[in-house]
């Protein structure tokens, strides 16, 4: 049998993970709350001299964790979320507009980043509709029911968190961690993703890897991860 | 006496039906999760990507990468499974979801809902409830009946921007159960030792009796 020489995404730091990473790029980071975000990477940006940056993500971390790093060393221009204010360094530089923030749905957002990284310009989608959501789009009726022309996101980097990949960029995602990863990691001009386990191409077993490695272009094992729990809770027996 | 949080979920709770899929908003919605009937099966969702959300976790079996849309910590039951953020939504959006039961601010008598803004104050965003409201087949809002101020959350029109345009149906509130009509607002039931003028009062909306009009049984 012919063997065949695989390609290799495998980066050997995360300062390498982040190289190219500049002032005023557009990126994404897949997360909701603090759970399944790439916690090596924004380490890592929040140390570098890089700032003006427009961040999508779903939250924005809380104040010293998560993207709350980088809004501290203000290194953050805009937000693009659904969902913010789990920290006060965030409310303070929103409410004193050192901070733009666009808000949008939900599920919006994540369909964006899907079309995105998928070939789909925009698409039409009933959440919003006659809410301020809505202002300057176009509304249009299908099957009487009335919808917003949404227009899809894409990132200069995308930063994703796995629990397995391999070095070929195949990744497989743990409990609701997923959430955005898969979406982001598609619309991302490089998408970095960044695991817990990373194996040799070949190991994971092909009918569960969640996102192909197609969509990523750099991986790497993440040195250590926190994964700090935002709300605690349990059931008191 | 007017409902506890506890009460109106557990009211809630009745409007589940067998074999559906429900999706429960944060805050008094949460509380549905722990009255529902022994004779009903229901499965729940939660948005950031999961399907078959159990109760939250004993002491010491914390996993942080198993959380609710309200980022607590939560578990699985058997069956369940989990998705990305885009399958979700295609769930709710798609209406595969049966019930979504939230929070709200206001509401008006025409069934819009007002639920994630307060103009000059911190604006959090709208998470996924846009999304929810413009899509189930049957919205419920669990609410007090005022605010803290004593001004009535049921309106002819909201005051606040609005969530969602006539998408609620019914309403459970601490003093009342209440139905989205073409005519308005219906008082269909009445908490245990509250008034139907006491409930009146308290509606800064007209408000039709329901002929069978009668006092909730919890």
């Amino acid at each position: 049998m012919k063997s065949f020489n695989m390609i290799n995404k495998t980066v050997a730091s995360v300062d390498e993970a982040i190289s190219g990473v500049k002032s005023n790029m557009v990126l994404m980071f897949g997360g909701f709350g603090l759970c399944g975000i790439a916690e090596n990477c924004i380490n890592a940006l929040s140390k570098k001299n890089i700032e003006s940056l427009t961040c999508i993500s779903n939250n924005a971390g809380v104040d010293d964790f998560g993207l709350g790093l980088l809004l501290k060393k203000r290194q953050i221009k805009k937000m693009i979320s659904s969902y913010v204010g789990e920290n006060d360094e965030f409310e303070r530089q929103m409410l004193s507009g050192e901070l733009e923030v666009e808000l949008i749905p939900q599920g919006t957002l994540a369909e964006r980043c899907r079309a995105g990284g998928s070939g789909i310009p925009a698409f039409f989608t009933p959440a919003g509709y006659g809410t301020e959501v809505q202002t300057d789009k176009e509304v249009r009726v299908f099957n009487k029911k009335k919808y917003i022309l949404e227009h899809a996101l894409n990132a200069d980097f995308s930063f994703v968190k796995a629990w397995k990949g391999d070095t070929l960029g195949n990744l497989i995602y743990k409990g609701t961690a997923r959430n955005f990863n898969p979406l982001m990691a598609m619309a991302g001009k490089t998408t970095v993703a960044e695991v817990e386990y990373l194996v040799p191409a070949g190991e994971l077993d092909l009918n569960q890897i969640h996102t192909p490695g197609i969509f990523v272009q750099r991986i790497f094992r993440g040195g250590v991860y926190e994964k700090r729990i935002e709300n605690r809770t349990i059931t008191k027996s | 006496m007017a409902l506890t949080k506890n009460e109106i979920a557990k009211r809630i709770a009745q409007e589940l039906v067998n074999n559906t899929y429900v999706n429960l908003g944060i805050g008094i919605p949460t509380l549905v999760a722990n009255h529902v009937p022994l004779d009903i099966n229901v499965e729940f969702q939660s948005e950031n990507g999961i399907l078959g959300m159990g109760p939250f976790p004993k002491e010491g079996k914390e996993d942080a990468d198993l959380i609710n849309a309200g980022k607590q910590t939560i578990t699985s039951l058997p069956g369940a499974v989990l998705f990305d953020s885009a399958v979700s939504f295609s769930m709710i959006r798609g209406n595969h979801i049966h019930l979504s039961v939230l929070g709200a601010m206001q509401v008006a008598e025409n069934g819009d809902i007002a639920n994630w803004k307060i103009p000059g104050k911190m604006v959090k965003g709208m998470g996924g409830a846009m999304d929810l409201v413009t899509s189930s087949n049957n919205i419920i809002v669990a609410m007090t009946h005022t605010n803290r101020l004593g001004q009535s959350k049921l309106l002819k029109r909201c005051t606040l921007p609005i969530t969602g345009v006539s998408c609620v149906k019914k309403i459970v509130t601490d003093l009342a159960v209440i139905e989205i009509t073409s005519k308005g607002f219906k008082l269909t039931e009445v908490a245990p030792g509250v008034s139907e003028e006491e409930i009146i009062n308290s509606t800064d909306a007209e408000l039709t009796i329901d002929k069978n009009l009668k006092t909730m049984v919890l």
